[in-house]
């Protein structure tokens, strides 16, 4: 095969955008008192566009590096050529297949002659019969790392980000060769932890030196002058004077290396079945593949990575993380939707956080830490303020020991956050928020007061997770300036940031929060004023149903491992003792008050928050977990337990009525931004597309709606309009 | 920080002493022609100015980066990627370590060469004991002139001609003063220039100076610049006398008789001479003296007569104990006046060896640690010659001047690397000067 006989895929992408090979002849540099050892072919991989637009490989992308390397070989068979390079434009090698491209081949041949496609390019480059150098400059992510691991060479810069396998996190498996040789070059255990552990860590990446510590590069070079550098060591490898160490290859026929290998695909099992309930196909099968191939020969592990990706690629898991990688993470995320002209936003020059309680101290550091604007507290005493001031200097120290920050953005930091018990400190503040108990006439009276002290144009805002902003705002002298500013748990940690548009809540304020929510590094998503907005609203329902089914009499352990299968980060049991019994409760209070049985307020729940019970589940002498003999007294149970499959399927017919319902009330502008919510505020998985896409995978939709809420081929196959079962 | 416990030159406040300036090592990129065609059209000059620091620390390793005291850095044009104090953000952007301080200089055309001495000044005073000075211009992102605002006083009160602000017509003016210097002296000479550069570099004499630029042009990729890209090997006299004379009709001045517009960065190591012995860094040239003469705006181009007698007149020296010159050649008519004020012919076997300005090129302030690494490379080649010039013209009407000794003559008169430290004469080149 060559390059061209894939001209048929690549012609069903004319507008992909092109990563152009370009080729230049470059007269080797001669190491010291030498001749230059010869002519080098340097291949640069850019697509013409600035770094904000990053060199993807599409169908027709390879078929034109394809045919470049085929060139390149006939040449180094005439002898005309020592070695061939591969670098890229600035600031990427090539950051991997092109996705979109990949998400639309629509057909499972398509997807077999673009894995082809792959070896078929890659195969050349790692047989051009001279040696091959990838010399990575920048991001390597997927099919980029494994251009760079299919060089015979490949060095490194400091200044490298973003090196990864995550196809694993993608619902793909490093097929192109990465899955083979990765472990043979830095031993199984670590390819397990690039490909598995990385990949599962929410797509974590390599630097450029972590990357040359694990062994993946052979020699680093620093980035300003790492071409001149590379092609310097290449001319020495050349010409013998340098080589290659490779201190964590590992020969796969060697006899310590197969326990070793099998010991290393166990761990990544065992990291797969505890990061994602095996709920999605692709971590598993980067395991099998790799489990397979030690014994195998290059082209039989290409064969069989063919095959598993062409597969993959026709999974709705697949697409569904495609949607919600591009779609919604990359895309939707940056431009928010219904977010007013970011034009009319005000500058906020300092912060006031009413309260000194943990909430309101995670607030005034990331305020202080993002803004850089002064952020004063104040509560109901001295000691409170204290506390609350001390929670976020000892913050800044942790932040200092583990060298996230310097001295003296450190010094900067606890300086800007001061604390006061008079309301008087807000006066010169432009933003204000509060994060009191969680009762409406507290909350209330809380901005009455503030109303008297702030200038006219200080903006007001709500942490409130499920009460009324529109209620807070009813008696205020401005109520155009209140808006809901609701963040998760841990602040510091959790993406999202639910801002809530109050009927009278104005444009300016509202672009204020948006550009606020930018600067604090969150991504915003706009709700209406509706009783616990999109995350909690989803969390408890579901919550709620397991909870139900289990005071029905559904086994504790059948109830909460029924929804194993859509592979959650923690069961609801687990979640539910994170967030707080109590805190659960309340909020369920507030939606079943608004909502009614939809929500049911669990009788048991009540009876564990009573006792002060933290947590169903307690640790068991043998290390799992189990429901104290103590606890189980308290509890009372109905006569009619579910099967796990029941209460799965409760649970999708109840999320698919309840999202059904916020769309119809407008809660959100479409179903995107709930699935943006679910994914970046309860760190629900890619392979569910959020939720939604799920919920049409199992037919929920349609079951309870009637219809789907995405169109067929949005983010699952374009012929799987039907729905699949379970 | 960068005291040395051994230095026992260095002065305190109660005595000073002066001590012995070395040139340890000099690189530069490969020039490119100016202009979007050009090698390094795109190219940051910084980024060129990195590329040599990076390379001289790289050539010295002995030498700990947080020795060198002070990075001076020349460019003509100091904004956009030649402003922002180009010394300071080159340490920064080659790694040196931060500590490590840097400041901009001009002098036009004689900016690395003023680098060069007026960091040598400060070595020699005991402010410094390493440093880093270089040069660089890149005239196609900033050609020449650009951006300049003269005080319409020049013309008002006719301080200066207008027409000397143009270096052409400068060039012009020279013949116009040197009736005897002839187009057909002028072409020849610029044909000597380019055969003896172009011998040189098939010697292997100039490629040692270089250091490898790695360039990214839209649609082509990556390649590494590893030549210089003006020399034109080859071009004979009846190429020359072809060429239009842009600067006047029917005059002498043509591209083929100058130096072209070019982009590139120089930089050299200089060291007291304690300080290279300490750190076993080379002593390839040492500094005997310097200086600088101003001349009629109009006719810059003489700036180097008054320059280098000033020069000898500081060292004690006559101009009949210089073995070689290095002479950067913005015109061929500014060298030959410059040669026959001193009664040197034309094609004397000590002027400019390697080649000038006219083959390789003249990005303005790089040039002058140019023709000190061709002179240190001659100095290694020739152990019989003991002193040499490196010297230039500068526009506005100066000269440039700068003599060195070379350590390979049997009667050097500084001291040796790792060679037990007396303490270098501070009187200037007393042998043979009276």
């Amino acid at each position: 095969m060559s390059a061209a006989d894939f001209t048929r895929l690549a012609e069903l992408f004319p507008h992909e955008v092109v990563t152009h090979s370009y080729v230049q002849d470059i007269e080797l540099p001669a190491p010291a008192g030498q001749p230059s050892p010869g002519t080098f072919a340097l291949i640069t991989l850019d697509n013409g566009l600035d770094h904000t637009k990053p060199t993807t490989l599409g169908p027709n992308t390879l078929v034109e590096l394809g045919t470049v390397l085929e060139g390149l070989r006939e040449r180094a068979s005439r002898g005309e050529i020592v070695g061939v390079g591969v670098t890229g434009k600035p600031y990427f090698l090539v950051a991997g297949a092109d996705l979109s491209a990949v998400k639309n081949l629509a057909e499972r041949e398509h997807g077999l002659w673009m894995a082809q496609l792959g070896h078929d390019v890659y195969g050349t480059l790692a047989n051009l019969g001279v040696p091959s150098f990838a010399f990575i400059n920048g991001a390597a992510l997927g099919g980029g790392l494994e251009i760079a691991l299919q060089s015979t060479y490949r060095t490194v810069s400091t200044g490298a980000g973003a090196l990864a396998l995550p196809e694993a996190y993608l619902g793909l498996v490093p097929g192109w060769g990465g899955v083979y040789l990765l472990p043979r070059l830095i031993g199984p255990e670590n390819a397990v932890k690039v490909m598995i552990d990385n990949a599962l860590s929410n797509n974590r990446t390599l630097s450029g030196p972590q990357a040359f510590a694990l062994g993946i590069a052979d020699a680093l070079f620093e980035p300003a002058d790492f071409l001149e550098q590379s092609l310097a060591w290449a001319a020495k490898v050349i010409s013998g004077e340098a080589m290659a160490e490779r201190p964590n290859a590992v020969d796969p026929a060697a006899p310590d290396t197969a326990a070793r290998w099998s010991s290393a695909v166990a761990a990544g099992r065992a990291l797969v079945e505890a990061r994602t309930s095996n709920a999605a196909p692709a971590p598993g099968k980067v395991l099998d593949l790799m489990e397979a191939n030690r014994t195998m020969t290059q082209a039989e592990s290409a064969a069989l990575e063919c095959e598993t990706l062409a597969e993959l690629m026709q999974t709705d898991a697949f697409r569904a993380t495609v949607y919600a990688f591009l779609d919604l993470v990359q895309k939707r995320s940056k431009r928010p939707a219904g977010a007013p002209d970011r034009t009319l936003a005000r500058p906020v020059t300092k912060v006031g956080v009413v309260g000194a309680g943990l909430m309101a101290s995670q607030l005034a550091l990331l305020f202080a830490r993002q803004l850089k604007v002064p952020v004063v507290m104040t509560d109901i005493d001295q000691a409170r303020v204290d506390k609350g001031v001390a929670y976020v200097h000892a913050e800044v120290d942790k932040l200092l020991a583990k060298k996230r920050i310097s001295a003296d953005a450190a010094d900067r930091t606890r300086a800007l956050v001061t604390g006061s018990v008079s309301k008087d400190v807000f006066a010169d503040a432009d933003f204000v928020i509060e994060a009191v108990f969680e009762e409406l006439n507290v909350k209330k009276q809380v901005f009455a007061e503030l109303e008297r002290v702030v200038t006219p144009d200080c903006i007001l805002a709500t942490n409130t997770s499920s009460l009324s902003v529109t209620a807070m705002a009813a008696d205020l002298k401005h109520p155009e300036r209140l808006v809901g500013f609701h963040f998760f748990n841990p602040v510091a940690v959790m993406p999202l940031l639910e801002i809530v548009r109050a009927p009278r809540t104005d444009d300016a304020v509202l672009a204020t929060a948006f550009e606020l929510a930018k600067s604090l590094k969150k991504t915003g998503v706009l709700v209406k004023d509706a009783p616990a907005f999109v995350v909690n609203r989803i969390l408890l329902r579901l919550m709620g149903e397991v909870t139900a089914a289990f005071d029905e009499g559904t086994p504790a352990e059948v109830a909460d491992n029924a929804l194993r299968p859509m592979g959650l980060p923690m069961t609801p049991f687990t979640l539910g003792a994170m967030v707080g019994l109590p805190v659960a409760q309340h909020v369920q209070e507030s939606l079943h008050a608004a909502f009614g049985d939809r929500f049911t307020v669990s009788a048991n729940l009540q009876k564990l928050i009573d006792n002060g019970v933290k947590s169903l589940w307690a640790p068991a002498h043998d290390g799992s977990q189990e429901i104290p003999e103590s606890t189980l007294s308290l509890l009372s149970f109905g006569t009619s337990p579910s099967t796990a499959e029941e209460v799965l399927r409760r649970t999708q017919d109840a999320l698919a009525e309840e999202i059904g319902l916020m769309l119809a009330e407008g809660v959100v502008a479409g179903s995107e931004d709930i699935d943006l919510c679910m994914i970046l505020g309860a760190g629900w998985p890619l392979f569910l597309g959020g939720i939604t896409p799920y919920l049409d995978r199992v037919g929920a939709s349609e079951r309870v709606n009637g219809k789907r809420f995405l169109a067929p081929g949005t983010a699952s196959s374009p012929a799987s309009g039907q729905p699949a079962g379970r | 920080m960068s005291q040395s416990p051994n230095n026992r030159e260095r002065s305190s406040a109660s005595t000073r002493t002066v001590r012995d300036v070395v040139f340890v090592d000099g690189v530069r990129t490969p020039f490119g022609r100016a202009g979007d065609k050009g090698i390094y059209a795109g190219t940051r000059a910084d980024d060129l100015m990195v590329k040599c620091v990076r390379e001289l620390l790289r050539r010295n390793p002995s030498l700990p980066p947080e020795r060198v005291d002070e990075v001076a850095i020349a460019a003509t044009t100091q904004t956009g990627d030649q402003g922002l104090t180009l010394g300071r953000t080159a340490a920064l952007l080659a790694g040196l370590p931060r500590t490590v301080p840097g400041f901009a200089i001009d002098r036009m055309c004689a900016g690395a060469m003023t680098a060069v001495t007026t960091t040598a000044g400060g070595i020699g005073f005991g402010a410094y004991d390493v440093v880093i000075a270089g040069g660089v211009e890149h005239m196609g992102n900033h050609p020449m002139g650009s951006g300049a605002d003269p005080n319409p006083r020049f013309m008002s009160e006719r301080l200066v001609d207008p027409a000397a602000l143009n270096m052409g017509n400068t060039a012009e003016n020279l013949h116009d003063r040197f009736p005897s210097i002839t187009k057909d002296r002028t072409d020849a000479y610029a044909v000597a220039s380019q055969g003896k550069f172009d011998s040189a570099r098939r010697k292997g004499l100039i490629q040692p100076d270089l250091v490898p630029v790695a360039t990214l042009k839209p649609g082509q990729g990556w390649t590494l610049n590893t030549v210089d890209e003006p020399p034109r090997p080859g071009t004979t006299v009846t190429d020359l006398a072809a060429l239009r004379t842009p600067f006047r009709p029917h005059g002498r001045v043509t591209a083929g008789n100058s130096a072209g517009l070019n982009d590139g960065a120089t930089a050299a190591l200089l060291a007291s001479s304690d300080a290279a012995a300490e750190l076993g860094l080379p002593v390839r040239m040492r500094l005997v003296s310097y200086a600088y003469a101003g001349v009629d705006p109009e006719v810059m181009g003489i700036g180097p007569v008054p320059a280098t007698e000033k020069a000898l007149k500081n060292a004690g020296l006559t101009i009949d104990e210089i073995g070689l010159f290095e002479i950067n050649e913005a015109f061929a008519v500014q060298v030959l006046s410059f040669l026959e004020h001193f009664g040197i012919a034309d094609d004397d076997h000590r002027v400019n060896r390697y080649g000038g300005a006219i083959a390789v090129g003249h990005p303005l302030a790089s040039s002058g640690v140019r023709l000190m690494n061709q002179l240190a490379r001659q100095f290694e080649e020739d152990h019989s010659v003991r002193y040499g010039i490196t010297t230039m013209c500068v526009g506005l009407g100066m000269g440039a001047t700068v003599i060195w000794e070379n350590p390979h003559h049997a009667h050097y008169s500084g001291m040796l690397t790792g060679s037990s430290a007396e303490p270098a004469t501070t009187e200037p080149a007393s042998e043979g000067a009276a």
